[in-house]
């Protein structure tokens, strides 16, 4: 085992994470604030990737300017739209929603494969994002960062400032915490919650599709892109603590890290084997995950 | 916070109840009939039914024995586990291992061993050489497993949907594991081409009908014991566990025990479901035990109604059946069906076929269903 592998692993690692930073950003908002478990996210996560396959098809190369908008805005409006049909009329019922939800992925899911085939599509990135930062000399020589790996690293560092202080800074984000900690409190005050609802799913499925669209650079889209991210994603949410997008940044990182260095030792089944492993013992720790928000409730989660 | 209105909707209004009691006995009379009538044509079904109808019955049979589980794990004790694929697997697993090694000519290994490059029958292998063993280890199996994983879970707490990620996760992992280790477990293809179980000649001409009688046995004596169990003391505080977790704390008994104790009965009903489905199918692969699977147990459990046995069994049961018909008809609807139906079954009747038929026989037309009990965390924070 060498260092440059090991780097090397560390940093495919890191890409990563932050695709599974984007998918699980949407799922803290909506779970923190409705307490609503969407198992359709993944589905959001293949939306924004086809989107992007879409621009690149109408555009040309330069599409890029185009995808993100159009990756953001179409799985956003699809967000709402299922926020409005369905997942609105199951509050108060997690475990319903669990269920309807999955069934809306797998209809999504058919629809995909129906349109587009169930091969991937591939996206070509342009072709500025096709080299990459090789390091000369030293105990790393040899270690190759792809510009497309950066990029997607800095979109979703990006985008996780945007959230951070769109929540804190704003008074979206204001009302957003206050309906979190009490939603009766928040709403005889005057905030609208419903529409709040709505627009914070929105958020996250947009988010989402961001992240499908920077996933769309890595890999071809294929309709079941967004399952094989959203077990992942919702251990993302479980070890960073409901509803902290700080919490869920950590976990993220860490649970990629450890994939992708359990995947260069062992084998790729082994390592979701162990990434499991892990996430068990670490909730024995901390059943709460990383950060937790406080409260002196009973019964809360 | 706003109290629960559960208990308003079981007691029945002062005026009301001599007409409700003559309803419960007409209810008892058919609530006896129709079971009656269903064993009985369950039983006359060999007779009647050509051998495709009938193999497609056994084995969706077999399958309603892992609805009981889901019944008692989710119906009864709520916790809803989208990992009984996983139970359901380990059982599989250990049938079909004694199974191939019945089917390899002594001294030689397994054909897809022998394709790997493994040159020695791995440790665990070894005794499933037995089949008394390996009948054993159809239920030791998923019930250690069960007891391993629920004792870790609810020893903190863990609840709610929690559970059921980290189920969904467990159940991943597992699938992605066996698909991995080709050398031991022939990967994503799966254990088959099995010859003879204890003797009897698996591909025998009287066999099928041989697999139906003891599927059907092990359905009755399932649900019969599950009936009874749920029925004790035990079944009660299930149920108050499931309806409010903290209260039947402060009363001093220990949830975390009674939930274990669900989970390993569901997880060995799921072990037994898949042994037999094995055996039926003549194959397990990942694919057959995978979250989709897992999903689609507890749709259709839902569909009939989580909270009665005969409605989880019966779910399955016409569930499966309609997948059959539709799915070779018109595959590509298929999926389409099935999604739309999780939606319109959560929405319309969170209770199930069986939650709408008792409304309707208890109580007469235009009662509301009982609310569904609430997860604790959720009547806080909404």
């Amino acid at each position: 085992m060498d260092a440059v592998f090991l780097f090397g692993q560390l940093f495919t690692g890191l890409s990563v994470a932050s695709i599974l930073l984007l998918a699980a950003l949407g799922l803290a908002l909506s779970f923190g604030l409705m307490r609503v478990i969407n198992m359709a996210h993944g589905e959001f996560l293949m939306f924004g990737g086809y989107l992007t396959y879409l621009a690149s098809q109408w555009v040309g190369p330069q599409f890029l300017w185009l995808a993100f908008p159009l990756a953001f805005v179409g799985s956003a409006l699809l967000g709402a739209v299922l926020e409005f049909t369905v997942i609105r009329r199951l509050y108060g019922r997690p475990l319903d929603t669990l269920l309807a939800t999955f069934g809306i992925s797998l209809i999504l899911q058919q629809a995909a494969r129906q349109i587009f085939g169930s091969t991937g599509v591939p996206v070509m990135a342009p072709a500025w994002l096709s080299g990459a930062i090789t390091v000369h000399g030293g105990a790393l020589d040899g270690l190759t960062f792809p510009y497309v790996r950066l990029f997607v690293m800095a979109l979703s560092a990006l985008v996780l400032i945007a959230v951070w202080w769109l929540l804190n800074r704003s008074r979206f984000g204001m009302h957003v915490r206050a309906v979190n900690q009490n939603r009766e409190v928040a709403s005889s005050l005057g905030v609208n919650t419903r529409q709040l609802d709505m627009l914070v799913f929105a958020l996250g499925s947009g988010i989402a599709g961001v992240a499908g669209a920077g996933l769309a650079l890595l890999a071809p889209v294929n309709p079941t892109v967004g399952s094989a991210y959203i077990v992942n994603a919702f251990l993302v949410v479980v070890v960073g603590g409901v509803g902290s997008v700080l919490g869920g940044a950590v976990a993220a990182l860490l649970l990629g890290c450890i994939t992708a260095l359990a995947e260069g030792l062992t084998s790729v089944s082994l390592a979701q084997a162990i990434l499991l492993v892990v996430v068990v013992a670490f909730l024995q720790w901390k059943p709460r995950g990383l950060f937790p928000t406080q409260s002196r409730a009973l019964e809360e989660a | 916070m706003e109290t629960q209105g559960s208990v308003s909707h079981t007691v029945p209004r002062p005026g009301r109840s001599v007409r409700a009691q003559s309803v419960k006995a007409a209810h008892l009379g058919k609530a006896a009939l129709w079971p009656t009538l269903v064993v009985l044509a369950l039983l006359l079904a060999p007779f009647v039914l050509a051998s495709y109808p009938l193999a497609l019955l056994g084995r969706v049979l077999a399958l309603a024995i892992a609805a009981l589980g889901a019944s008692v794990v989710w119906g009864r004790a709520g916790i809803l586990s989208l990992g009984q694929g996983l139970f359901f697997g380990l059982g599989g697993y250990a049938l079909a291992m004694h199974l191939k090694l019945a089917a390899t000519p002594k001294g030689e290994l397994p054909d897809f061993m022998v394709y790997s490059g493994i040159n020695k029958l791995p440790w665990f292998w070894q005794p499933f050489h037995s089949a008394p063993f390996a009948l054993l280890m159809v239920v030791v199996l998923p019930g250690l497993a069960a007891y391993l994983i629920g004792w870790l879970m609810f020893r903190r707490r863990i609840t709610g949907v929690f559970v059921s990620i980290i189920t969904q996760a467990l159940v991943l992992a597992f699938v992605t594991w066996l698909g991995g280790a080709q050398g031991l477990t022939s990967g994503s293809n799966g254990i088959t081409d099995f010859q003879t179980f204890m003797g009897l000649n698996l591909r025998g001409p009287d066999f099928s009908r041989e697999l139906y009688w003891a599927t059907l046995l092990i359905l009755g004596v399932s649900f019969a014991g599950t009936a009874w169990v749920l029925n004790t003391p035990f079944g009660s505080l299930l149920t108050a566990i499931r309806d409010n977790e903290n209260r039947s704390r402060f009363l001093g008994y220990n949830p975390a025990a009674f939930k274990v104790a669900a989970f390993v009965l569901g997880g060995v009903l799921s072990g037994l479901s898949g042994a037999l489905y094995t055996l039926h199918l003549g194959t397990i692969s990942p694919a057959m035990i995978g979250v989709a699977f897992s999903i689609e147990l507890v749709v259709w459990v839902a569909l009939g109604g989580r909270a009665s046995l005969w409605g989880a069994a019966g779910g399955m049961v016409l569930g499966q059946l309609a997948k059959d018909r539709i799915s070779s008809a018109a595959p590509e609807a298929w999926l389409y069906i099935m999604g739309a139906l999780f939606v319109l079954v959560v929405m319309y009747l969170p209770e199930g076929v069986a939650g709408l038929l008792k409304s309707r026989l208890s109580g007469g037309a235009g009662r509301r269903p009982a609310p569904l009990p609430m997860h604790p965390e959720v009547k806080d924070a909404v």
